[in-house]
């Protein structure tokens, strides 16, 4: 207990390490979800801009990605991160490497979500005219809203998970600290600090996303 | 002109199994719609009703002929050149297809807004939809706080809001309830009467047809089996296809399993007459009967008014007393060859 109460300031930075890669990967995956969301979305048979080739190689893609576990991602995807952020370590490396399986699992997330919205909106769209970049804006993504808000409150969680790993390549945050100073110094009680502040952390934001879903859905 | 003509219009879908047969859902259909008509589209599910309509904005793209709307071929436009056209074809659904992410005012507002509209038109033009829908009260409401018969309001008053001089309705009372239907087919006729909107209407409710439609095209299996005027297809179908789905709008002769359950009731012989306009007069029909001592009971028909003509079947069972059997069938079969100078007469025999 001692021991934890020493280490508070390194707990607190973890902590903070934890929210920026977090957040700065909420935002890149975000995005990139959104696009391999909607491209999925869009190109798929029957959508309005059908496109059999794109649809196939970007299913491929997501599928190819998402089933390799992090850890291993994280190494393999190294040599990527140095091309397009400098570095293979460090914060900077696996906010990059987050951001990529991110979009990639938010990409399917955001295809379920697009894929509640009734096809019959978008007909009435396009009967009075509408182009395809007006109704992704002003029908699809409104009217996916509040699933989409969860979806996004669902892959935080998996954000977090991710980052717990980054101590690997050199990063930090809180997973680094419990697997730093609390595993490996068989100290459990550094351990379960980390637990109960990452459990905090994701029940703040379920509880954040489901009241703006609710919103959203207006229930 | 024609508002909207096609002619000799197709459409093939690919085959959805690999080295199947591709499905034809229209089947080189011609059609032609005046301006101010109300053109009705009958047929069962399955016969092509809603593709037909989808050709006339071009929601699908038909495969061969020509679709001409206000003169222009839509045929082989891509989807850019498309959109102007659309402007000026409203169409509403039978699930309405609000867009729930948005009030009854911004519903409305949406073509306004496609077509680009500056913000006050707009609001002048939402605030004068609303009303003519009668729904003035109900503008900031969301699509899920508003009844059917409302939102399917919302539908026509957003369908008309750029003032398209063509309505397209899709089953767009399937989904109400009779009395909610009949206030929204007030409404459309209202919109045909008021602003001369040409209306192509696709629906499965003899309702629709007979307070609405001017014209009539039945459908099967992709094709237009029967055209023309409201009263002469429903009166007096030509095809079987058409006979088989009017009869069942349209209480009219009884089927077969209808027959035996009349049969066992009913002792008399049974005989259906055709009423059809003025040129029948009931009067004499049943003026007939009586002259040659016939007791009758209506038993099973009605008369229906289409376009305010009347039209349809009754089934009487006849009885008349006589010496003996034989004697009463004798004044029935004098009676009927007197009825039969009127009008048509079918005899259901004993089996």
């Amino acid at each position: 207990m001692n021991s934890l109460i020493d280490l508070l300031p390194e707990l607190w930075t973890a902590a903070a390490e934890t929210l920026y890669i977090v957040g700065l990967t909420l935002f890149f995956g975000g995005i990139g979800g959104l696009l391999v969301g909607l491209g999925l979305y869009l190109t798929r048979a029957g959508s309005i801009l059908e496109n059999r080739p794109v649809f196939t190689l970007l299913n491929l893609l997501v599928n190819f990605v998402r089933p390799i576990p992090f850890i291993i991602f994280l190494a393999a995807a190294q040599p990527l991160a140095r091309v397009v952020v400098g570095t293979g370590i460090g914060n900077a490396a696996i906010i990059f490497t987050i951001s990529l399986a991110a979009a990639f699992a938010m990409g399917r997330i955001v295809e379920q979500n697009l894929l509640t919205v009734t096809p019959g909106v978008i007909e009435a769209a396009r009967s009075v005219g509408a182009g395809p970049i007006r109704i992704i804006f002003t029908v699809l993504l409104p009217e996916a809203l509040g699933p989409l808000i969860l979806g996004y409150t669902f892959i935080f969680v998996a954000l977090v998970d991710m980052s717990a790993v980054a101590g690997y390549v050199g990063g930090g945050g809180l997973g680094n600290f419990a697997l730093l100073y609390g595993y490996r110094q068989f100290n459990p009680v550094v351990t379960w600090a980390a637990v109960l502040l990452i459990i905090v952390l994701v029940q703040l934001v379920q509880l954040l996303g489901n009241k703006l879903a609710r919103k959203a859905l207006r229930r | 002109m024609a508002v909207v003509e096609l002619r000799d219009v197709s459409k093939v879908y690919p085959a959805t199994v690999k080295g199947g047969a591709p499905v034809v859902a229209i089947d080189n259909v011609s059609l032609e719609v005046e301006a101010g008509d109300v053109y009705g589209i009958i047929g069962y599910s399955g016969a092509g009703k809603s593709t037909l309509v989808r050709l006339v904005n071009a929601l699908e793209p038909s495969t061969a002929g020509q679709v001409l709307v206000n003169g222009r071929d839509l045929a082989g436009l891509p989807e850019r050149e498309l959109r102007p056209v659309r402007l000026d074809i409203g169409m509403i659904f039978q699930q309405f297809n609000l867009l729930g992410s948005r009030t009854a005012a911004r519903n409305v507002a949406y073509p306004l807004e496609v077509a680009g509209r500056s913000k006050a038109s707009r609001t002048a033009r939402v605030a004068e939809m609303l009303d003519f829908v009668g729904l003035a009260d109900k503008a900031g409401a969301y699509p899920d706080q508003l009844s059917g018969g409302q939102k399917q309001r919302v539908g026509i008053a957003r369908a008309l809001a750029t003032q398209p001089s063509i309505l397209l309705a899709d089953e767009a009372t399937s989904a109400l309830d009779p009395e909610t239907t009949h206030e929204v087919l007030a409404l459309l006729k209202r919109v045909n009467r008021e602003f001369g909107v040409t209306i192509i209407v696709i629906t499965h409710e003899m309702d629709v047809i007979q307070t609405l439609a001017t014209k009539v095209a039945v459908m099967d299996r992709g094709r237009v089996i029967e055209r023309g005027d409201v009263f002469d297809v429903f009166s007096n179908p030509q095809q079987a296809a058409s006979a088989s789905f009017v009869s069942t709008v349209v209480k009219g002769v009884p089927s077969a399993a209808e027959l035996e359950v009349l049969r066992a009731r009913h002792l008399g012989r049974i005989v259906t007459l055709t009423f059809r306009d003025s040129s029948v007069d009931q009067a004499a029909v049943f003026g007939e009967l009586a002259r040659g001592g016939v007791g009758f009971e209506v038993i099973y028909g009605g008369i229906n008014e289409i376009q305010g003509r009347p039209f349809g079947h009754l089934t009487l069972s006849l009885t008349a007393a006589g010496p003996g059997r034989a004697g009463g069938d004798a004044a029935i079969d004098v009676a009927l060859g007197r009825i039969r100078s009127l009008t048509s007469v079918t005899e259901a025999r004993r089996p």
